[in-house]
């Protein structure tokens, strides 16, 4: 073996030259991120993400330390609802709620009632915040009309955070939402801006950049992640971490691809746990003060002992029970998980 | 193994898969009942509609036209 850098072709039991580079890079970032609580540069999350699996427990360990050490133990539990799904006018090659593709998926709405029902369960769950999601380019009138009754209602029932994930916004429709009371708004860029375009053609990334630069002027909360395993490089996934970096938002929700049936993604190869796990250490350490919400695919991707092993590898926030289109574990499940790992669940007082 | 057949057509009602909509005896739904794990059904086992489905955090509901409702966990 004369490797010396390209530590992701050596075989599992790296050799002397790639575990020392391993401890180099690991004692850099501990002082860098951890002492310092500066976010690894592009090239250094790149680095991380290329370290072998022999380092994975190391990397772990130190991206949970950063994650005690500027965000502490708390958990930040979610539950989000699909109040429009399906009949999409975009083309997300990852989502089944394209009315592009054949997928199986058919345009629902939710009843104010039943929207208020969810979120009076998902905040009897322990959860803070309550996610409304509509699957649209951008809201109709129809939509802010739906989303004004609806938090209203749920205002009058429950003491929760209500945050909005509804694509792209004018400024008008930044300050109805920000009048509302929508504490945070969720607008994915969902990959580097390298990338994109080979994942979504009716919109630009930077379109998406400019409804997130609206939502912060306003006040609102930025929530700003993505989907990993949609078969981006290396390299485009540290480009991806930077670039969320450069946003800095309050939230990153982290997805890994769950291919949906119909959708131009659909025979994409799910992620392996451990590039998932390194992904996710690797973002901690680029963003060391956000909250890094577990979102959807953890299930499919990382299964029970994964889900656990990202609890303590930089995470630490949840999405409970189930997605906009599949199904999640039991909010049950994950609450006792978080027992055991003495992870207190964000409290709803401590967020105001 | 009669515990695919009874999964992928809500035991037994009907000739099609909910996941895929293919006809029961078309291939094994093998990964159709792995997925059921983690997915609503979305086809009617009867009649192969799409059904409307809409997911809450506690549970889901799908809706064929023809056949009524199917409900998982803490129903909407």
């Amino acid at each position: 073996m004369t490797t010396t850098h390209s530590t992701d072709t050596a075989p599992g039991g790296a050799d002397d030259t790639s575990s020392a580079s391993s401890f180099a890079l690991l004692a850099a970032a501990r002082e860098q991120v951890l002492t310092g609580g500066i976010g690894l540069s592009e090239a250094q999350v790149l680095e991380v993400l290329r370290l072998p699996d022999d380092a994975l427990p190391e990397l772990l360990a130190l991206a949970h330390e950063v994650r005690m050490r500027w965000c502490g133990p708390e958990v930040e539990v979610e539950g989000i609802v699909s109040l429009k799904t399906g009949g999409c006018p975009e083309d997300c090659h990852f989502c089944s709620q394209s009315g592009l593709f054949s997928s199986p998926v058919r345009a629902a709405w939710l009843d104010i009632p039943s929207l208020v029902k969810a979120a009076v369960e998902t905040a009897a769950t322990g959860a803070t915040e309550f996610c409304i999601v509509a699957a649209v380019r951008g809201p109709d009138e129809r939509l802010m009309t739906q989303m004004r009754e609806g938090v209203a209602a749920i205002r009058e029932a429950v003491d929760i955070n209500v945050a909005a994930s509804l694509g792209m916004l004018s400024q008008e429709q930044v300050d109805d939402l920000a009048d509302m009371g929508i504490h945070r708004y969720n607008h994915n860029l969902e990959t580097s801006k390298s990338y994109f375009p080979q994942v979504v053609t009716t919109h630009t990334w930077e379109e998406r950049w400019d409804t997130l630069t609206m939502v912060r002027e306003a006040g609102m909360e930025v929530c700003c992640g993505g989907i990993l395993g949609m078969g981006e490089t290396l390299e485009q996934r540290a480009e991806f971490a930077s670039q969320l970096a450069e946003i800095a938002p309050h939230e990153v929700p982290l997805n890994f691809l769950n291919p949906r049936p119909g959708t131009p993604l659909s025979e994409q190869t799910v992620m392996p746990a451990t590039d998932a796990l390194r992904a996710i250490a690797a973002f901690r350490l680029a963003l060391p003060r956000t909250i890094l919400r577990y979102a959807g695919g953890r299930e499919i991707t990382l299964g029970d002992l994964g889900t656990r092993d990202g609890l303590l590898g930089g995470i630490n926030a949840v999405i409970v029970g189930n997605y906009l289109t599949t199904l999640g574990r039991a909010a049950t499940d994950d609450l006792a998980l978080l027992g055991e790992l003495s992870m207190p669940v964000k409290a709803l007082n401590a967020t105001l | 193994m009669s515990g695919v057949r009874d999964e992928v057509t809500q035991v037994g009602q009907g000739p099609y898969c909910v996941r895929c909509g293919d006809p029961i005896d078309a291939h094994e739904h093998l990964s159709c009942l792995d997925a059921l794990v983690l997915e609503p059904p979305r086809y009617c086992a009867i009649c192969r509609r799409r059904m409307v489905v809409q997911i809450v955090p506690s549970g889901w509901t799908a809706h064929c036209s023809e056949h009524g409702d199917l409900h998982g966990g803490n129903a909407v």
